[in-house]
């Protein structure tokens, strides 16, 4: 018997949620096969067996959390005996032996009601890819109901996986009962046996509807769980902007000729039927050759307790992501490397797989330089947090056309505003000055970004 | 307030409802000269003489007709049926006259009739006169079903049935006779068909009756010691009419219930308790009800085995830890943490 255990499949992975069994106990299981989906605090991927055999057990339901190393299901090589029993039936059919004497003869029924299915009994018996419904309490589906929850991000600590009310506590907001409503019922309770208890439905229902604060009347607050991607984000960058001193470099270049470049070649491109460019594909270029020729940027500060600081010869550009689930940035490996139309189509396939959360570890780690490009939605000027353990962050506004100085009349040219935030750990003014001068030159002179 | 015997609280309700109303008389096998197989009844034929204190042939089908027929014209019997299994001999006359008669006939006479009959094992009585059918009337329309656990509503319930006009079966328990209690001194009925919070909690509703009730009770003040569990017991004290709304009080506070009882689990009382939360908790459970009950086999004599059969205070404990542990509750230990408050 082989123990499966869940992966580490990305460096911020702590644990990992099932997403889905692609396959059931009892299935044959072939080397690279898909035998479940993890979602990990990044993305969902496939895992696959590294041996062949037959899936015995599922260990960890589908919607539950497992810790890195954690067994998650057992596959039967046939290299031992039969899988170990369901660990939470075995409790109920201790107390039937000790509760049913032996002369029951047909084996009759337990004393006690049985226990809840075993996880794996659990699932329903259909197809193999068939996604299973989430099983929730009858008590969460009615808070999800009155609280506007989404239990989507939310996994089951109960029995199978059932999502009970400890699992959703953070969700809701003062979702303790009020301590008043709990106790109402309390004194007569208490009192002597000829007392008859007090009409029972208004405090109880006070008690177990989560209490609604007058602050959230006042504010018309609803509560939305917190995703993995979305804890992941609060985490790094709470630690970027407490642990990072941060400073900012704003320029402003006349963007005029990129803007015609780009028109030109997207003339172009799409005349010989090939996919355009966007501005955003020409700054990742340009900043990777800025990278090159100020490589004391593309570098990583060590930590306080290092020697060393960490100087990376490739030049790996993330370019932020605003997926519904929350930022991500996938990174484009090697940007320094790349044509403008390689990095055009990357980018759209990077982006394109984190708004269906399906990007792997390898694209979104390894980044040495993060852009952020809030152009598209009209933005002048904007600073953003580093990307740990990168030490800087462009942040690109708009491109509109604006009254420019030439010579000494006025003249409707195209400018771009961005802003450099740097780690002063290891990069100083002057250096973050240079870089963008060099960015700036690139920019006011594209035919030197494909060149 | 007095401290008695759940025995000596039926004694002496009796002998005061018999002082208060001269209508109020018993019949039974072995209650007047023998003074009861329990000894519910000592002394009171000596005090009221054979009219009121009759001990009747071993004919449960004939002496419960005949106290049907004086319950029809006005007299208050209070018959004993010297275990329910023997009431069985009786259920033409309980079933099909004392529960139908008011009802069959418009109204034109009640059945102010109170069975009292303990049920139960544990005494090595054997298979035939151990069990817990108290089912059988709890089921029918025109009766009622009372079971009370503790001295003090042995009390309050006994004064209840003597009054009610309509025919009470009084559940008692052999396991129950020599437990002790606090009994009101004033004679105040209890209203059949409330169940009562017996122990006010949060964290799971434990039911029971009778015996169970007892048992529920000992199992929620013996973990709240070990564990700092906050366990809700309920009484039902009546099983017909069910007091479905204290139940379901209690589920909605909680999210979770186990249900006891004594007789077996499949078709049982515990199966009604747990559809009524269904019905009236359904959106509040954060667990399934479970039900710890009687083995189901006819009971042994062996002690061994009929200890066994018996629903125990460790099967009670186990189940509200599985159901807790399905909630996401920490059982145990205290140290690690209470659920919060």
């Amino acid at each position: 018997m082989i123990e499966i255990k869940m992966p580490r499949l990305s460096d911020t992975m702590e644990e990992g949620a099932i997403s889905t069994w692609r396959k059931q106990p009892g299935d044959t299981v072939a080397i690279g096969d898909v035998l479940v989906e993890i979602e990990t605090d990044k993305a969902v991927m496939e895992y696959e067996a590294y041996q062949a055999g037959t899936l015995a057990e599922i260990l960890v339901a589908e919607g539950s959390n497992a810790d890195i190393g954690a067994p998650i299901a057992l596959l039967d090589d046939g290299a031992s005996g039969p899988a170990a029993s369901v660990p939470a039936g075995s409790a109920t059919t201790a107390l039937v032996e000790r509760t049913q004497p032996a002369l029951v003869r047909n084996g009759g029924p337990s004393t006690v009601t049985p226990a809840p299915a075993g996880p794996a009994s659990a699932q329903p018996s259909g197809g193999a890819n068939g996604s299973s419904r989430q099983i929730a309490s009858p008590l969460v589906r009615k808070l999800v109901r009155e609280n506007h929850l989404d239990l989507s991000h939310v996994t089951g600590s109960g029995p199978g996986g059932r999502i009970i009310r400890a699992d959703i506590a953070d969700l809701l907001v003062g979702g303790t009962p009020a301590p008043a409503a709990t106790t109402a019922a309390a004194p007569a309770a208490a009192a002597p046996a000829v007392t008859v208890p007090a009409e029972p439905a208004a405090p109880s229902d006070a008690a177990a509807v989560p209490a609604a604060p007058e602050a959230d009347d006042v504010r018309g607050t609803r509560s939305v769980p917190v995703s993995q991607v979305r804890r992941v984000i609060a985490r790094r960058l709470s630690a970027s902007a407490r642990d990072i001193p941060h400073f900012y470099v704003t320029a402003v270049a006349d963007a005029q000729a990129l803007m015609d470049l780009r028109a030109t070649l997207n003339a172009q491109l799409t005349e010989a039927g090939r996919a355009k460019i966007s501005v955003n594909d020409l700054l990742i270029r340009a900043c990777a050759l800025a990278l090159r020729e100020h490589p004391d940027v593309n570098v990583s500060y060590g930590g306080d307790e290092s020697s060393v600081t960490l100087i990376h010869d490739r030049i790996n550009i993330g370019v932020a992501v605003a997926a519904e689930s929350g930022l991500i940035v996938p990174v484009i490996r090697d940007a320094d490397a790349k044509t403008v139309t390689q990095l055009g189509a990357e980018a759209k396939k990077l982006v394109a797989l984190a708004s269906e959360r399906k990007l792997t570890p390898a694209q979104t780690s390894g980044g040495t330089f993060t852009i952020s490009n809030l152009g598209m939605f009209g933005v002048e000027h904007f600073t953003a947090i580093i990307n740990p353990p990168e030490s800087a962050i462009l942040a690109v506004g708009a491109t509109t056309r604006e009254p420019t100085v030439v010579g000494d009349g006025l003249e409707p040219r195209y400018r771009l505003r961005y802003t450099l935030s740097v780690d002063h750990r290891v990069i100083d003014g002057a250096l973050a000055a240079k870089f963008l001068q060099t960015l700036t030159s690139l920019v006011e002179h594209p035919w030197m970004i494909i060149a | 307030m007095t401290i008695m015997s759940y025995r000596q609280a039926l004694h002496d309700t009796l002998r005061s409802e018999m002082l208060r109303d001269d209508n109020v008389f018993l019949m039974g096998e072995e209650i007047g000269v023998f003074e009861g197989s329990y000894k519910i009844t000592a002394g009171l034929l000596k005090e009221f003489g054979e009219k009121r204190v009759r001990d009747t042939p071993i004919a449960e089908e004939g002496f419960a007709g005949a106290a049907i027929g004086a319950a029809m014209l006005g007299l208050r019997p209070v018959i004993e049926m010297m275990t329910i299994n023997f009431s069985m001999l009786a259920l033409d006359q309980i079933i099909n006259h004392a529960a139908k008669i008011y009802g069959m006939f418009g109204g034109q006479a009640s059945v102010p009739l109170v069975i009292r009959t303990p049920g139960g094992g544990g005494q090595q009585l054997g298979a035939t006169h151990s069990q817990n059918i108290e089912l059988f009337y709890a089921f029918v329309p025109g009766m009622k079903v009372v079971a009370p656990s503790t001295p003090a509503d042995a009390k309050a319930l006994m004064l209840a049935a003597i009054r009610d006009d309509d025919p009470v079966l009084f559940l008692e328990n052999l396991a129950l006779y020599n437990t002790k209690g606090e009994v009101p001194d004033d004679d105040v009925p209890a209203e059949i068909g409330r169940a009562l919070v017996t122990r006010p909690g949060k964290d799971l509703t434990l039911i029971g009756y009778s015996r169970m009730a007892h048992v529920a009770a000992e199992v929620a003040a013996s973990l709240a010691e070990s564990d700092g569990l906050d366990i809700e017991v309920v009484d039902l004290r009546s099983l017909r009419p069910l007091d479905r709304e204290t139940i379901v009080s209690s589920v909605r506070k909680t999210h979770a219930a186990v249900v006891l009882e004594d007789d077996w689990l499949t078709y049982g009382i515990g199966a009604e308790v747990a559809a009524s939360i269904s019905d009236g908790a359904f959106d509040y459970l954060d667990a399934p009800v479970r039900r710890v009950a009687m083995a189901e086999v006819p009971m042994p004599y062996s002690k061994t085995l009929e200890t066994a059969a018996l629903p125990s205070r460790d099967d009670v404990t186990a189940a509200i830890r599985q159901t807790l542990a399905a909630v996401g509750h920490r059982t145990a230990p205290l140290a690690l943490g209470v659920p919060q408050s």
